[in-house]
């Protein structure tokens, strides 16, 4: 087998975008589980919800004026996701986490599920069981690198994901705001007789994590240039296991363990066969990245950068 | 209680994985059918009613095309019952009975079973492999014939039933002719084959793989991913530093759009090759200007190539007062099938019927009609398609009887000629005589077959 230098590096950029993507959904369920220890199962669906209420927008505005920049678009769509997200965010928690704050903990995570799969169908009723495509808006050109190639937007998803990550680490550590957060996953009802509104907090970063969720959508979409109802699904599944990966609850870890499991993948999926000699194909590309999940987990129970968060009662 | 909610987490997203993993299960054929059904009881002379059932999807979202399958049959039963057929001194009356499976394989074992105790003497149907599968052992429990005029699945006449039959191509000989293509008509050197992994795609994958390799083509990649798959770049990477002469991709238009503008995106100018399941016009709108130059194909002839094509389009609208969609002139062949082989057995009883349809030969709208020992179409044709300006362009069709039969008998005549003219090389003017009787008797046998 001989070595292309070109197509290794083309292997990482794949790894990177895709890295990027799993960490822009990963975020989100990192962001919820730091404050509440809530596995927010929904949140892949809040995903495709904002990609298809994005692209919906697209559409229409494409029709009306197509000859707008794509950057346009782009924003246009996301500026209307965001809303729908933040509104969906806030009453998954009214509606399904919030009576349920003091029951078992598996409680809210079979609830979840229940919300994911009520999600979809909703989706399923609104935008149809096809697949959706874009309009040709983009530029599809792709700039060349040493051989590889990247387009615009994917350099773009990889630095969004990257200030994001910044700009939550920002909000969580050094406002008001991210003070109140932190002391709520200390402990909620100490944080409250501190005159701490723990109802409001809670929402609060449920609606974060939504906004995040549409930008996430309206990403992932535009790069695959597709979005249907059941996305949210398996991206929602990857970015958990990436979340995990890193260390859940921590933002940093989410992005490391997003960059990693895209890594994993491309290089996997490029690379196992040859290696192998043909014992082991493409096919195993999951199998690869859950077993070095498993891996890490074993050695570091709470991920490559998670610290053990103090047990509450 | 964290590490403890977290273990409880992973695990419940592998088993979520596995679930996802898992495809749907097919219905089990439940109903048993009872002992094999009388023959249709001789209604006084001087006729015999034979009674034809057919099965297609007559509601749902593919309803056009069960519609357009189900006036097929009809046209042809019409037709049957104007040339009034007469078997052992009884006029037979012909009668469609016509049945509606919702495209949906529970469905279509119900309707099997109604039609096994309405006492068809045989079936037309059904529209999709899906349904035609679990139904054909109704059909064979009963000792009723069966004719698909549309699935295309390998495993419907792989059952080893002796009732099953189908005038279209399979997915098996779809393979070969794509992979032949690739190899021949594409002059690849060197092939990369992804599939998704589904029963569909993975069997027209292999036969390609087969095909392309026997014409001469190395495979330098066998790639896979899912059928719900978004991301190809990882694989379609990998097989770029392999440079192919071409990608073939066997799985759905879902999958081969993304596909493709990722192709475009990474730069690759392979050529890319896709089945039937790729071939639509929905791959053409998910994938945009990056479908332009893609190669795939469908089982089948277009209806301007088969051999009565037009005149069966006229009589068609003449008489439905709509387009033909795709299926119906399988559909009226399969009714065609099924008359002959009364007429040689001299009898409607569905047993032998059956026992007959095996030394099928046909002449129908899409072509001469014979059955190989699976009761799978001879030289079932399979038409090639190039994306033009957004829209799918007959390229060339393969296979097909009357094509084939043309094709050795101009073979045959070229091979006596020569041979006729190496005997002869000692006396020339004899053997200009002799070259000139052999190309003569050839050239009219040539004629007489494409006259038919």
């Amino acid at each position: 087998m001989t070595f292309h230098p070109e197509i290794f590096l083309q292997q990482i950029i794949n790894g990177l975008v895709l890295g990027s993507i799993y960490a822009l959904v990963a975020l989100g369920y990192t962001m919820v589980y730091g404050i509440l220890g809530l596995i927010n199962f929904a949140h892949g669906e809040v995903v495709m919800i904002g990609a298809l209420t994005a692209l919906s927008v697209i559409l229409a505005l494409h029709g009306a004026a197509p000859d707008l920049p794509a950057a346009l678009f782009i924003l246009a769509g996301t500026l209307v996701a965001i809303p729908v997200t933040m509104a969906l965010g806030y009453t998954i928690e009214r509606v399904a986490y919030r009576p349920l704050r003091n029951a078992p903990r598996l409680a809210p995570l079979i609830t979840a599920i229940g919300v994911s799969i009520v999600l979809q169908n909703v989706a399923l009723l609104v935008w149809g069981r096809s697949y959706r495509s874009w309009p040709p808006i983009l530029p599809t050109t792709p700039h060349t690198i040493l051989g590889a190639n990247i387009t615009d937007l994917q350099i773009f998803i990889v630095l969004a994901a990257a200030a994001i990550m910044a700009g939550l680490m920002l909000l969580v550590n050094k406002t008001k705001l991210g003070r109140a957060m932190r002391a709520t996953a200390e402990n909620p009802a100490v944080a409250g007789l501190m005159g701490v509104n723990v109802n409001v907090i809670i929402s609060v970063t449920f609606v974060i994590g939504a906004a995040l969720g549409a930008i996430a959508g309206v990403m992932v979409s535009a790069n695959y240039q597709i979005a249907h109802y059941y996305m949210g699904f398996i991206l929602g599944l990857k970015a958990f296991t990436a979340a995990v990966l890193g260390g859940i609850g921590n933002l940093a870890g989410a992005m490391l363990g997003g960059l990693l499991l895209g890594l994993i993948e491309s290089l996997g999926a490029g690379y196992i066969g040859d290696l192998t000699g043909g014992f082991l194909g493409s096919h195993y590309q999951d199998v690869f990245a859950f077993f070095v999940l498993i891996v890490v987990l074993i050695f570091r129970p709470s991920g490559l950068v998670g610290e053990r968060v103090a047990e509450r009662a | 209680m964290q590490k403890k909610l977290l273990t409880v987490s992973v695990v419940a997203a592998f088993a979520a994985l596995a679930l996802a993993g898992c495809g749907k299960e097919e219905p089990k054929p439940a109903p048993k059918a009872e002992a094999p059904a009388a023959p249709a009881a001789p209604p006084p002379p001087p006729q015999i009613v034979v009674k034809i059932g057919h099965v297609a999807p007559l509601t749902g979202n593919i309803a056009h095309l069960g519609k357009d399958n189900e006036n097929g049959a009809r046209l042809a039963v019409d037709d049957l019952n104007a040339m009034g057929i007469a078997v052992d001194g009884k006029k037979l009356v012909f009668e469609l009975v016509g049945e509606d499976d919702q495209a949906d394989p529970k469905t279509g074992t119900v309707v099997a079973q109604k039609l096994v105790d309405a006492k068809v003497n045989a079936v037309v149907g059904h529209l999709n492999s899906g349904t035609t599968i679990p139904a054909s052992k109704i059909y064979n429990d009963a000792g009723i014939a069966q004719i698909s005029p549309s699935a295309t699945n390998p495993t419907y006449t792989q059952q080893g039933f002796k009732t099953a039959f189908r005038v279209m191509a399979n997915d098996v000989q779809q393979g070969s002719v794509l992979g032949s293509y690739a190899a021949k008509s594409l002059n690849a050197k060197t092939v990369a084959i992804i599939d998704d992994r589904t029963a569909y795609g993975q069997g027209l994958a292999d036969e390609v793989e087969k095909a392309a390799k026997a014409g001469g083509a190395a495979v330098v990649a066998r790639e896979f991913t899912k059928n719900d798959a978004t991301d190809f770049t990882a694989i379609l990477t990998k097989i770029k530093g392999k440079k192919p002469d071409v990608i073939f991709y066997g799985g759905m238009d879902a999958q081969a759009g993304p596909m493709l503008k990722q192709i475009k995106t990474l730069g690759i100018k392979t050529k890319f090759l896709t089945g039937d399941g790729g071939c639509s016009p929905e791959m053409i709108k998910l994938a945009g200007d990056a479908s332009e130059g893609v190669y795939c194909s469908q089982a089948g002839l277009p209806l301007d190539k088969m051999p009565r094509g037009a005149d069966f389009e006229k009589r068609y609208k003449a008489k439905f007062n709509t387009d033909v969609q795709i299926y119906s002139p399988y559909s009226y062949d399969a009714v065609l099938v099924i008359a002959d082989a009364i007429k040689r057995a001299n009898s409607a009883d569905p047993a032998k019927i059956v026992a007959e349809l095996p030394n099928t030969a046909t002449e129908g709208v899409t072509g001469k009609v014979q059955f190989d020992d699976k009761g799978d179409v001879k030289n079932g044709a399979i038409t090639v398609y190039t994306v033009k300006g957004g829209k799918l362009d007959v390229l060339e069709v393969q296979g097909g009887s009357l094509v084939a039969k043309a094709e050795a008998a101009v073979k045959d005549a070229v091979k006596d000629a020569k041979e006729a003219a190496k005997e002869a090389a000692g006396d020339a003017a004899k053997a200009v005589g002799q070259a000139a009787t052999a190309v003569g008797q050839e050239a009219k046998k040539v004629e007489e077959a494409v006259k038919k």
